[in-house]
């Protein structure tokens, strides 16, 4: 174990701890763009620096190993100076559209501009746009808002491993692109969405849930997947009794199988729920057509003509096919219903198909 | 699974996958088994006819032709055999029946097996050497192991290679099938099977059916149900007359559609519950709306069994119904009560007759979701089975020969046809074809044909072509692509206007599971 002093305050760490985690563990509240603590370390940012008494430079605390007896400061005047300062040259190339921007409330850049008082740049005007529209439907990359923490190329290479994306040109020029710049779908993108979970701005942002609610708009309700036998967790995004997204939880204890994980599916197929498609009625068919009815005269019909034909030709003449969509609970009770109700064990659901 | 997920990111030292293309089907665990390959040096073994994308990373690729599994397979058994790499102490204490075994898989010498599977021998030894060798070796399947005539056959196939390494009982170890559907795991857990109640105690043992009779109050039958093929053909013969569907699509996810649609034709009563009219539904006396996920509260049993809840988060559409109430709305007139106040009061009832989810509770759940078997509410639950001991004692190897799929190709069906899914459309496209960026992404079906094939077809990329098989044939666009050997072509079933379960055939499916042979038809292309 080592011993550090952080905002005068003394704390334990074992070696090899970097900088940021044991100021974190000493309750200081670190800004961060470029850190993930599932992704190798980039160092790129430099929101998260401190200074380290003794130390003429401030340093990265995100790729900084602690050291024994280390003075540190995370908001000393020259800190925030500098912070300040990376805030302006972020915003430089940072389209500022915070107004009718998807990550209004739940964009760190424009979290820390409010905590340090940065309204505008001294550095704008000078940088390239990088009008790219991606054709995708899944999600849209607005790369004037990049502020190239590189976060969204490390996710796609360390967690999905598709490798479509990396930095193409550098210094001012520099943007994220596929090879040859070119659409995503030529690319090895699987459009999983794990760069859009993790940009921590609205470069990339759903285009299946745009314009539908900001974060603090929406009640967010942790569930379990619907599509393959992974098991999923994420959370529906509900507004006025509408879903209009779906977020990840990163956090393993909520989501043990696929820690904040997604794939297409599962991140951007959720829009059927809310399809002027659903059936909101029962229906029963009559003469050739199946027409609208109520609840009590379609339960009414199908129980009556289960027992008659119960009754004429024995209960093995029915059957069910049961639902591998559907919940445990459902599936125990329709399996009761033919074997208790009807007497048959005619029971069967599409494992095999 | 015998195993859980999360081994095959970390524990797992070799994972051979077989008939899984898993970063499509189940994608975010292909990403695990990439990042296992990649940053902690797993080995890979895939055998596939497809070209799929892990194969990138993979240390051996067999390409085998489909429906050669045992023959693959055996052949590893023999290398290992053959070489002194077995497990000898595990075959002692904890297998029986291996000499049979051996007896079997004598014959099939990397170069005999070589020949039937259109792979390298060589590669073949390799293949079981990683696999031999490894500390913790993992097999995981999907259905292109499963779906085929010979699907248990190839499974036990599978178990025996685990058996012989002793690749069972332990982390990053197993055999473990990737299954397809969100709860087909729970489904099967529930007794949604023709032959047991939940937790798989079988109806035709009188002491389990007691006990159930006493559980539920009313007298059981004591014979085995129907299989879903069995009930399309019994409907079919008149035999049937009264089916209920529920949340599935046997018009688009069935084989043989023709054939299907006759016998649902012939019913006297077909109820549907969905949440849209699918095909199926089109077909109904009755139609009855239910509701997606985000509108109900439960449970879902994952594929590494783990049970982990689902939760409302807006109300029913429209008039529509959570399913469950429905169901007790049907129970109650037909004289036999069901009185629920909520989901949880049902998973009650299941704990109490299902042992495996007894100590299971909502509570429990809230945030992790538990792997069964769980016996009691101080059990952790079981992410590993068979550590110490196999639910019947002893693993059985089993002695299993090679069978041909029913319809190789011949002279006037030349080619081998196989089905499957997409990354971006799921099972019958019920919800994915109504979701409208996976739609717009992938808005119609297509035929993988290689560039070898197309040539000697005259056939170009996105030509619109007949696939045609013994049951009929669909119009679909073509995709040359290396993804499919030569004389193999692949197409996928979600899609109601260019289904692909046109093509399949239900006549031969396998002995045991009934399931069909979507992996291998015999299969022709003309131009149009």
């Amino acid at each position: 174990m080592i011993k550090l002093t952080i905002n005068g305050k003394e704390i334990q760490v074992p070696k090899g701890t970097m900088v940021l985690d044991a100021c974190q563990q000493a309750g200081a509240d670190i800004p961060t763009l470029c850190y993930d603590p599932d992704l190798r370390l980039a160092g790129s940012c430099r929101m998260c620096v401190v200074e380290a008494k003794g130390r003429p430079n401030l340093m990265a605390a995100c790729v900084s190993p602690a050291e024994n007896n280390m003075v540190i400061e995370t908001e000393s005047p020259d800190v925030v100076e500098s912070r300040k300062i990376i805030l302006e040259l972020l915003l430089a190339r940072h389209k500022l559209e915070c107004h009718t921007c998807e990550r209004d409330g739940s964009c760190k850049l424009q979290d820390y501009c409010y905590r340090y008082g940065v309204t505008d740049s001294r550095y704008a005007g000078q940088g390239p746009h990088f009008g790219m529209e991606d054709p995708n439907p899944f999600f849209k990359r607005d790369y004037d808002k990049c502020i190239m923490c590189t976060r969204c190329v490390r996710v796609c290479d360390e967690i999905t491993g598709a490798q479509a994306i990396n930095v193409k040109d550098r210094g001012h020029h520099a943007k994220i692109a596929t090879v040859f710049d070119g659409k995503l779908a030529d690319s090895s993108c699987v459009f999983c969405g794990q760069c859009v979970m993790v940009c921590p701005v609205g470069a990339l942002t759903s285009k299946v849930s745009a314009g539908k609610g900001k974060s603090y708009q929406t009640k967010d309700v942790l569930t379990t997947c619907t599509y393959c036998g992974t098991g999923c967790t994420f959370e529906l995004n509900v507004k006025d009794d509408h879903v209009v997204g779906v977020t990840s939880v990163r956090d393993s204890e909520f989501s043990p199988v696929n820690k904040g994980a997604l794939c297409v599916k599962g991140r951007f197929g959720w829009d059927f729920i809310e399809s002027k498609e659903r059936l909101t009625t029962p229906l029963i068919r009559e003469n050739g057509e199946l027409r609208p009815a109520s609840w009590d005269e379609a339960l009414d019909y199908t129980a009556n003509k289960i027992k008659a034909i119960k009754e004429k030709d024995g209960p093995d003449s029915l059957a069910l096919f049961s639902s591998a969509r559907a919940t445990n609970e459902e599936n125990y009770l329709a399996q009761k219903l033919f074997r208790a109700a009807i007497g048959t064990n005619n029971v069967d659901h599409c494992a095999r198909l | 699974m015998t195993n859980s997920i999360n081994e095959l990111e970390k524990d797992a030292t070799a994972i051979f996958l077989i008939g899984t293309n898993t970063t499509e089907n189940h994608p975010v665990i292909g990403y695990k088994i990439r990042k296992n390959v990649r940053f902690n040096g797993a080995k890979l073994i895939i055998a596939d006819p497809r070209n799929i994308e892990l194969g990138n990373i993979a240390d051996v690729y067999l390409r085998f032709r489909p429906g050669t599994d045992v023959a693959l397979v055996n052949a590893m058994m023999n290398v290992i055999i053959t070489e002194g790499l077995e497990a000898k102490e595990f075959i002692a204490n904890r297998t029986e029946s291996y000499e049979q075994m051996v007896e079997v898989v004598e014959k099939y010498t990397p170069e005999y097996s070589a020949q039937i599977c259109g792979v390298d021998a060589e590669d073949i030894r390799k293949a079981a050497r990683i696999y031999a060798a490894a500390e913790r070796g993992s097999i995981c399947y999907a259905m292109g192991l499963t779906q085929h005539s010979t699907g248990t056959d190839n499974v036990k196939t599978m178990c025996n290679l685990a058996l012989l390494t002793g690749n069972l009982g332990k982390p990053g170890t197993g055999v473990n099938p990737l299954r397809g559907q969100n709860n087909v795991q729970g489904a099967c857990d529930m007794g949604a099977l023709p032959v047991v109640y939940p937790a798989y105690q079988a109806v035709t043992n009188a002491e389990v059916r007691e006990k159930f009779e006493k559980f539920w109050g009313v007298p059981l039958s004591p014979n085995n149900g129907l299989t879903i093929p069995d009930v399309v053909d019994k409907a079919h013969h008149g035999e049937i007359k009264g089916l209920m569907v529920f949340g599935e699509n046997p018009m688009v996810s069935d084989p043989d559609l023709h054939h299907v649609a006759e016998a649902l034709d012939n019913l006297e009563l077909l109820v549907v519950i969905d949440i849209f009219l699918t095909e199926t539904a089109m077909k109904a006396d009755v139609v009855l709306p239910g509701v997606t996920f985000a509108e109900k509260n439960g449970t879902f049993s994952n594929t590494e069994r783990r049970v982990q809840r689902v939760r409302q988060a807006v109300t029913p559409k429209g008039d529509a119904r959570p399913d469950w109430q429905i169901f007790c709305e049907i129970s109650n007139r037909l004289g036999y009560p069901m009185n629920y106040g909520s989901p949880e009061e049902i998973f009650a009832e299941i704990r109490t007759v299902t042992p495996s989810y007894a100590g299971i509770s909502y509570q429990r759940i809230e945030k992790t979701g538990i792997h069964w078997p769980c016996p009691n509410e101080e059990h952790p639950g079981t992410p590993v089975l068979h550590g110490e001991k196999f639910n019947r004692g002893l693993g059985l190897f089993h002695a299993i020969e090679f069978k041909e799929a029913y319809e190789l190709p011949d002279a006037e069906y030349p080619l081998i046809l196989s089905t499957g899914r997409s990354l971006f459309h799921y099972h019958t496209g019920t919800m994915t074809r109504r979701s409208s960026a996976l739609n717009e992404f992938m808005p119609s079906n297509e035929v993988q044909v290689n560039p070898e094939t197309a040539a000697r077809l005259d056939i170009v990329d996105n030509e619109m072509v007949k696939l045609i098989t013994r049951r009929g044939y669909i119009e679909v666009k073509t995709h040359v692509t290396e993804m499919v050997p030569d004389g193999v072509v692949f197409t996928f079933f979600h899609f109601s206007e260019a289904a692909a379960n046109v093509l399949t055939q239900a006549k031969c499916l396998d002995p045991v599971a009934k399931i069909p042979e979507y992996k291998v038809s015999a299969a022709r292309i003309e131009k149009i």
